[in-house]
């Protein structure tokens, strides 16, 4: 390993490799439940080359290599399970280019959520693109490969039904391109061709490395604004969430439900963001959400929180500060977010489990939703804090977890991000052939089994 | 609990409908269909009144009995479970400003300010005008004035006489206090209006902000400079129960130099900011309020756009603001006055 590391300073510096202890310890871990693997060593390459070379090395040697963005996933997919290299992207954060016409930026594979939306802010105010509520550090590509969602998922879905083609190095160093910048100079778009990039979307890392991608902007409005739905009864929520998709105008759609503060304890929320050119617009879109759930508010049995200008401006910010509040609300460092994807009409039974789970499992939650699309799926969450110096606390976490996944995958949904026991828990409910064909795919990419070992594995 | 004071008679016998003739937001064809509406109101019976009221309190000034026509539409509405706002916002609403039980005693000295549930105003209070003043506020001592927007006179008669407690035993009695100034329009009127129609024992005085104010202006008038700005008011709601109040600030504005530039919509013919209507999901309504208000203001010349309720000033300071006039509060515009 000595003499690999030696190589690999040689690609990269000397100062972009580390085998100290202090760094493999940082990066054996995330913030949440997974227990800790240490790496070998960590190295972060400044290019598509010496990402190149690097693969070329560890594929030669076998040595196990693990992708890391913003390390912030939260569901240890990051974790060197069989040791190697963790092979960290920040490094390679340039925005490459931005087209303001046909909307789309070309980034670096290490660039974050928070790089891309300040130099929008900068340099092309009219566009955005769709944040994560995650911290800014979490990368884009993390966030594509994770099919992540954020505040323009209900115009424009999964994250990675936002990215319009990829630069990628194979597990054997083979540098590849998807979508139209396979073909063209312009990323603008993954049709008309066979669809390549589905091989490293919602793989854990285990099919290659991304160093550049594509991603669609959206404009960004002049006036924006909020409303907030509060109902009592969760039946109510699938019709009532179709039923505002269905007027296409909301730029998200996050329910939420939480036991803190005490006056929200039973009530389903939902935060309704939407933005526009002028303020007459602003208003019509307003109107058209209002009337599409009037057969509710007419009956008194839900209705729109009145909340002043002032109050609004804390809702409207991207990303949200609302969950890394409670991710802290136990101390101690520990948070864990899972999701699960799913239809919006099991909506009433997953807020159900979740309320049966916390309280089976005294952990302290939150839970919420975010809508993709015109309601054709949503991320529901359960978000759990623990206090990390707390063996029991976080014990108590890991078991609220399992249990979740569990029954997120009975309702009919599936775990997202999933950590290695749900993958497992995927797997054995997944269709064989299925699971035959990614196995054969892997085998074809990665021959020497290098790629995040460990992940997607019975 | 005591009925609402309201005298049947008196009002079966009133000639002018005032409370629902001179109503901005709910229209009659003559006073004898007025007159129909209320004695179905006075008679415990339905009336179109009580789901179209826009709970604006402005009946309660319009009434030339002070015969407590709001309160008694406000029982009404209740006691038929007429919601003026869904459920789950009412429900939500009266958690959300229940006493919190984290209020402890201690010594206050005079003037004894109450922010009531605001105390992320506090800072208002400060500078000479109210030099060595003591504030008060928190959940604890929320006046509950606010549940009349939302069918719940049941509300107040729990919660109001456990605030006066709380004030009482936490901070005034042994204090040796007897006087509290009321910073908003909404304390003074619970504390006198209300307590008096509800049937509430208030053992101490309330003092109404103006009241204070205009006292404070005597004792510091080599320290006004004279603002010299015309002003817009808006005056709140919560007004209509106090409206000796209103003549009050006038003394103020002419004290500070401030011309209180004649609007369509203050004074008698005040209307609402557009705030409530939206908790009743008529926020089409609430626009029209809004526009007319700030339009109103703007058309007058004023540079300042005054408020006493910290309510209003959320719902209309930043259109306002939008529209070139300066949003602030009362207070705020006499510490201006004063060099502060």
């Amino acid at each position: 390993m000595k003499d690999f590391i030696r190589q690999l300073a040689g690609i990269t510096g000397q100062e972009f490799v580390s085998a100290e202890p202090e760094e493999r310890y940082i990066y054996s871990m995330d913030q949440g439940t997974m227990p800790p693997a240490l790496p070998d060593a960590v190295v972060m390459p400044g290019s598509t080359q010496e990402v190149q070379q690097i693969m070329r090395l560890a594929n030669r040697h076998k040595v196990p290599v693990v992708p890391m963005g913003g390390g912030l996933v939260l569901s240890g997919l990051t974790r060197a399970l069989n040791g190697g290299i963790i092979l960290d992207m920040k490094r390679m954060n340039r925005i490459i280019k931005v087209n303001p016409v046909s909307r789309h930026a070309v980034v670096e594979g290490g660039a974050s959520e928070g790089m891309l939306q300040a130099y929008l802010k900068k340099h092309h105010p009219e566009l955005k693109h769709s944040m994560p509520d995650a911290p800014p550090i979490a990368t884009l590509a993390g966030n594509i490969c994770i099919h992540g969602s954020g505040h323009l998922s209900v115009p424009g879905g999964f994250h990675s039904d936002m990215l319009t083609g990829m630069e990628v190095v194979l597990p054997t160093g083979d540098i590849v391109r998807t979508g139209s910048c396979s073909v063209s100079q312009d990323w603008f778009a993954r049709a008309p061709l066979p669809d390549l990039s589905g091989l490293f979307l919602g793989w854990s890392g285990t099919t290659g490395i991304i160093t550049k991608l594509g991603i669609k902007l959206f404009p960004s409005y002049a006036h924006n604004d909020l409303l907030v739905f509060v109902c009592e009864d969760a039946d109510l929520m699938p019709d009532v969430i179709s039923r505002l998709t269905g007027t296409q105008v909301a730029e998200d759609m996050t329910p939420w439900m939480t036991p803190k503060p005490e006056w929200a304890r039973g009530f389903l929320h939902i935060n309704i963001s939407y933005g526009a050119h002028t303020k007459k617009e602003l208003t019509f879109k307003r109107n058209l959400l209002q009337a599409s759930v009037k057969k509710y508010s007419d009956r008194k049995i839900a209705g729109f929180l009145p909340m002043p200008p002032p109050q609004k401006s804390r809702f409207l910010k991207v990303p949200s500060a609302d969950l890394v509040t409670f991710a802290d609300i136990r101390k101690g460092g520990g948070f864990e977010y899972v999701g699960a994807i799913m239809s919006i009409e099991h909506f009433a039974e997953a807020y159900r489990a979740g309320l049966n789970i916390a309280k089976t499992h005294n952990v302290s939650y939150s839970m919420g939703a975010r809508i993709i699309g015109a309601g054709h799926a949503m991320m529901f969450f359960y978000a759990y804090a623990f206090n990390r110096a707390d063996q029991e606390d976080v014990k108590r976490a890991q078991h609220a977890l399992e249990a979740t996944n569990t029954a997120a995958l009975e309702i009919g949904g599936i775990p997202w991000k999933a950590e290695l026991p749900a993958q497992k828990q995927i797997i054995d409910k997944m269709d064989p052939g299925t699971f035959n064909l990614m196995n054969r795919i892997r085998s074809l990419m990665d021959p020497n089994h290098i790629m995040n070992p460990g992940n997607w594995e019975k | 609990m005591p009925e609402i004071k309201f005298d049947r008679k008196l009002c079966s016998g009133c000639e002018t409908v005032d409370c629902l003739m001179k109503c901005q937001y709910i229209k009659f064809t003559s006073i004898d269909d007025a007159k129909a509406e209320k004695l179905k109101i006075n008679a415990g019976e339905t009336s179109r009144v009580l789901n179209e009221c826009l709970t604006c309190y402005a009946c309660q000034e319009y009434c030339p009995y002070g015969n407590n026509p709001f309160y008694l539409l406000v029982e009404m509405q209740e006691k038929k479970g007429i919601l003026p706002a869904p459920k789950p916002i009412v429900e939500e609403q009266l958690r959300m400003m229940r006493p919190k039980g984290r209020i402890t005693a201690r010594k206050v000295s005079s003037p004894v300010v109450n922010m009531c549930a605001f105390p992320m105003l506090s800072g208002n209070v400060r500078g000479k005008l109210f030099e060595g003043a003591s504030v008060i506020s928190g959940n604890d001592l929320f006046c509950n004035i606010m549940w009349l927007h939302f069918a719940k006179n049941s509300t107040i008669r729990e919660r109001v006489p456990q605030m006066i407690e709380n004030i009482m035993s936490f901070y005034l009695k042994d204090s040796g206090i007897e006087e509290m100034i009321c910073f908003h329009d909404e304390c003074y009127g619970t504390y006198t209006s209300v307590a008096e129609a509800f049937g509430i024992q208030v053992p101490f005085k309330p003092v109404h902000l103006f009241d204070y104010i205009n006292r404070r202006l005597d004792q510091l008038s080599d320290r006004i400079k004279p603002v010299n700005e015309k002003i817009a008011y808006q005056r709140p709601c919560s007004n209509r129960l106090s409206p000796a109040t209103d003549k009050v600030l006038d003394e103020i504005f002419t004290k500070i130099g401030a011309e209180r530039v004649p609007r369509q919509y203050d004074r008698e013919n005040a209307l609402c900011c557009g705030g409530v209507p939206r908790a009743q999901q008529r926020d089409e309504l609430a626009d029209e309020l809004v526009e007319k208000n700030i339009s109103d203001m703007v058309s007058t010349g004023a540079r300042y756009c005054v408020f006493n309720c910290p309510f209003c000033m959320a719902t209309l300071g930043q259109e306002a603001a939008e529209n070139g006039l300066m949003p602030v509060l009362v207070s705020d515009l006499v510490l201006i006055a004063l060099g502060e």
